[in-house]
């Protein structure tokens, strides 16, 4: 158990109360692409006609809404999974893993089973959730049992995942008659649930998951026994023992279920958007979602927030190098000055709290 | 005499609470000036002051007749005042030496010679007659030393005013007394220690002046040596206090009780892996206080951590209520209605991050009615909290207030009010008044009794031989992790005690 320092360091972005946790994201992400202005000015390219366009391309029609709100979706599975395990005081950094393991699990079953009206598509979402949350199992387990720390297995199952997927869609899981690395199509009875469509964009039931999840991980947190355990654990675990709290359950189970969240990331992309597995396809939502947590407060709301505007930001982003040849990269800047804004405007306002 | 130090109005202000109101103070050189007064009088509030910690409100300091701008500890560094901390400032895995030069504010090194700077330290450290071994890793001193590399520390960058923070709260009877040799060594070269202490006994022992501080003001200086200790107790108390009644020991005639906590050649390890508690046995009867006695050290903590469910048992057995509960977890002895008062009540006992009212609900969220099917009961839990917080008296302007920015004295109340509300037939209680003012120690004391007057049995562990004394009603002793005697509270006097404690030789003698 040796995360503590690191912990009470990112305890800096935590967040308890809704309004600031959905306020924060926003003044960082503004905080951000007010400084990148000055970048894109550089360039030599009018920022307001930059930024026009990256609005344009994130929310300016349903159709460029649709984009962003699908990228919204893995975004906050793999947000909500980084913020549960941190509020149990573990640091799930294999979201990444967890979702190919996941998504591979999901395709799998996906196309061996043949059942009539969505239940392939169920079977396939739970089997990838229990595989999913097995795989985060694996370092809770290590870090319980034999003191393992759990931010360098969880990292390395990463390329255990990646790379088992990897395999698989250029084995036993790959297309025939194909040369590229990717899955057969799915059938239609194991696609998820549409809510809308609009030319081509389809917006899947996951939208409606992730609220159900986000949702109920805030009332948890704040309203039942678990969450008063979850939280303990994470602060204090010598008095959560004395309070007769089973600590190395609690992880356990935590990172199971943060395993299983992140796993929704994956299945969800390939059962409700893409329709196959290729490899690599969907690089860093993992790390994202890091990024996500941290700039949603650690809290299940805001991280909705947060994961709405990385989407959006990097919708948009397509649009804005198209029309001023601003590359789609700097939206890395953008977000990489939101969280640096965040952790100074949190540092300044804790200042200024102890000095009045 | 030469003034170093002048406070004029110092005013400090959080929220709504006046922690220093208008204070004026003097320091002279070379004196041992006491800051006395009860727990959240505001002493610590008015050193951070002057340490560059807080920017007070109002008011100005001067320092040699010339008036100074302290607002960064780096400032008072610079100006030549020292603070040791209650809590210290130490990385843990640094050596000594390397603690020492991160202190080392007035010297900036760009290239570190560390075998020069280890001679300047060690040359510093014989001046003083301080002694440290430079190469040890903090972690491994014990904390009568650590308070020592402290002082070094403050040394090195050449205080000439020392403020110390609570210094003996955390020391052994002897290690006290180095102290003292020390802070006398000091203040014989010139400079100026602020001592800041609740007892009573070591202002009168160490102070050149006492200053009592209460409710945030300075409210009598005088000179040690013409001081009536009862008038400072009525200063700092703002109140008479009566003399101490004679308890009366517990009604159960003691062959008649039932044994309620039956410990059987109990073996238990400590954090380095020794044998630390070897082969205790004991019981404690309905309706008793179970004194335990002992320097710090010698299984105290490991004793009650394994019976608190805490810490496993090697060997041995524990039985309540003729039920096997040897190496049972602390929710089965919870439910079983044992409660613990532990020794650490920042690592243990509460979590500061958590608000007041979540601190009531620590060892029993899971029971209705805290929670009905596993959903919290925010209106009962709220009602419950303040409940108790008005009937122990704990000085809290907020329930959602998190429970780090109580004073200690208000935090263990809580901690008390928590684990007596369950109603327990059996308290563990480890060092429940350790860093309490008097009124404080005085209302743990009375709980204590009145709980044992119910039938309550307490297995009560302290270092202070009088308040076991006065609170017990049998007391044993332990040594290096085994009962070097047992007697009878009646029976037992300070000398007798103090003897058995240094395992029958006299009391601080050198041990090997």
């Amino acid at each position: 158990m040796s995360n503590r320092k690191l912990i009470s360091f990112l305890r800096i972005f935590e967040k308890d109360s809704v309004i600031e946790s959905v306020i924060t994201p926003i003044i960082g992400l503004i905080v951000g692409l007010l400084i990148v202005a000055i970048i894109i000015l550089l360039q030599g390219v009018n920022p307001i006609t930059a930024y026009q366009e990256l609005i344009f391309g994130a929310i300016g029609t349903k159709i460029n809404l649709f984009s962003t709100l699908l990228k919204f979706i893995p975004l906050s599975f793999t947000g909500l999974a980084v913020t549960l395990a941190y509020r149990a005081g573990v640091f799930n950094i294999g979201a990444e893993g967890q979702l190919y393991i996941g998504a591979l699990v999901a395709t799998w079953v996906a196309i061996k089973v043949n059942l009539p009206f969505y239940l392939p598509s169920l079977l396939a979402l739970i089997s990838g959730t229990i595989v999913g949350g097995f795989f985060a199992f694996i370092p809770a387990y290590l870090k319980v049992e034999k003191g393992i720390n759990e931010v360098l297995t969880t990292i390395l199952m990463n390329y255990v995942g990646i790379n088992i997927m990897g395999f698989s869609v250029n084995s036993f899981l790959m297309e025939k008659g194909q040369t590229a690395p990717q899955s057969p199509l799915i059938e239609r009875s194991a696609h998820l649930p549409i809510i809308a469509k609009l030319e081509g964009v389809h917006l899947h039931i996951g939208i409606v998951l992730v609220f159900v999840i986000a949702f109920l991980m805030h009332d948890i947190f704040w309203n039942t026994t678990w969450g008063f355990e979850i939280r303990s654990v994470s602060i204090n675990i010598e008095a959560s023992k004395y309070g007769g709290i089973n600590v190395k359950k609690v992880i356990m189970i935590v990172m199971f279920v943060s395993g299983a969240i992140a796993s929704l990331a994956g299945s969800t992309e390939v059962l409700g958007v893409q329709h196959r597995l290729m490899e690599n396809f969907m690089i860093g939502y993992g790390y994202d979602g890091i990024t996500v947590a941290l700039l949603g407060g650690l809290n299940p709301l805001g991280v909705l927030v947060a994961a709405f505007f990385l989407g959006a930001l990097r919708n948009g982003a397509y649009s804005m190098q198209i029309a001023t040849g601003i590359p789609i990269s700097i939206i890395y800047v953008v977000q990489a000055f939101a969280i640096l804004s965040i952790i100074s405007a949190s540092a300044l306002y804790k200042k200024f709290l102890a000095e009045n | 005499m030469e003034t170093l130090l002048e406070l004029m109005g110092i005013t400090k202000v959080f929220g709504d609470n006046v922690a220093n109101d208008g204070v004026n103070l003097k320091i002279f050189k070379g004196e041992i000036h006491v800051l006395l007064g009860e727990n959240g009088a505001g002493k610590t509030t008015l050193m951070n002051c002057i340490s560059g910690l807080y920017i007070p409100n109002q008011g100005k300091i001067f320092w040699e007749g010339k008036e100074i701008q302290v607002k960064t500890p780096q400032d008072a560094v610079k100006c030549g005042i020292g603070m040791v901390h209650q809590h210290f400032m130490l990385v843990d895995n640094l050596t000594v030496l390397e603690n020492i030069l991160l202190s080392g504010l007035r010297k900036r090194f760009v290239f570190l010679n560390k075998k020069q700077q280890k001679r300047e330290v060690l040359k510093l450290m014989r001046s003083y007659g301080l002694d440290v071994d430079l190469d040890a890793q903090i972690w491994q001193l014990p904390v009568g030393l650590r308070q020592r590399v402290e002082i070094i520390k403050v040394l090195y960058n050449d205080a000439k005013l020392i403020i110390l923070d609570e210094p003996t709260a955390v020391l052994t009877p002897y290690e006290t007394e180095e102290l003292f040799k020390v802070l006398k060594f000091l203040t014989a070269q010139g400079r100026s220690v602020i001592f800041i202490t609740h007892k009573l006994e070591e202002a009168l022992r160490i102070g050149d002046r006492i200053s009592v501080m209460r409710r945030g003001k300075i409210v009598h200086t005088f000179f040690s040596t013409n001081v009536d200790k009862n008038l400072l107790v009525r200063l700092m108390m703002g109140e008479e206090i009566e003399e101490r009644k004679k308890k009366k020991s517990s009604k159960v005639e003691k062959d008649k009780r039932e044994t309620i906590l039956d410990v059987r050649d109990l073996y238990v390890k400590n954090n380095q892996g020794t044998i630390a508690v070897k082969g205790i046995s004991l019981e404690v009867g309905k309706g008793e206080i179970l004194g335990i006695a002992g320097v710090a050290g010698n299984g105290q903590s490991e004793l009650v951590e394994a019976l608190a469910g805490l810490r496993l048992a090697i060997k041995g057995k524990v039985y309540f209520k003729n039920k096997d509960i040897t190496n049972a977890p602390p929710r089965l002895l919870r439910n079983l209605g044992i409660v613990h008062i532990p020794e650490d009540r920042h690592k243990h006992g509460m979590i500061g991050e958590f608000s007041v009212k979540e601190n009531f609900l620590i060892g029993s969220y899971y029971r209705y009615p805290f929670s009905k099917r596993m959903r919290l009961q925010h209106e009962y839990i709220e009602e419950y909290a303040r409940m108790w917080i008005k009937k122990y008296n704990i000085k809290v302007s907020d329930i959602r207030m998190k429970a780090k920015y109580l004073s200690g004295g208000n935090q263990q109340k809580l901690i008390l009010a928590r684990e007596l509300g369950k109603f327990p037939e059996l308290i563990i209680a480890a060092y429940p008044t350790r860093g309490l003012d008097i009124l404080a120690t005085k209302f743990v004391h009375e709980k204590l009794l009145e709980y044992r007057d119910k039938g309550t049995s307490i297995i009560f562990v302290s270092s202070e031989l009088d308040e076991l004394r006065e609170v017990s009603d049998r007391i044993i002793v332990l040594f290096r992790g085994e009962i070097a005697g047992s007697l009878a509270a009646k029976e037992a006097d300070n000398q007798t005690l103090g003897f058995l404690m240094a395992g029958g030789a006299p009391l601080f003698s050198e041990r090997k």
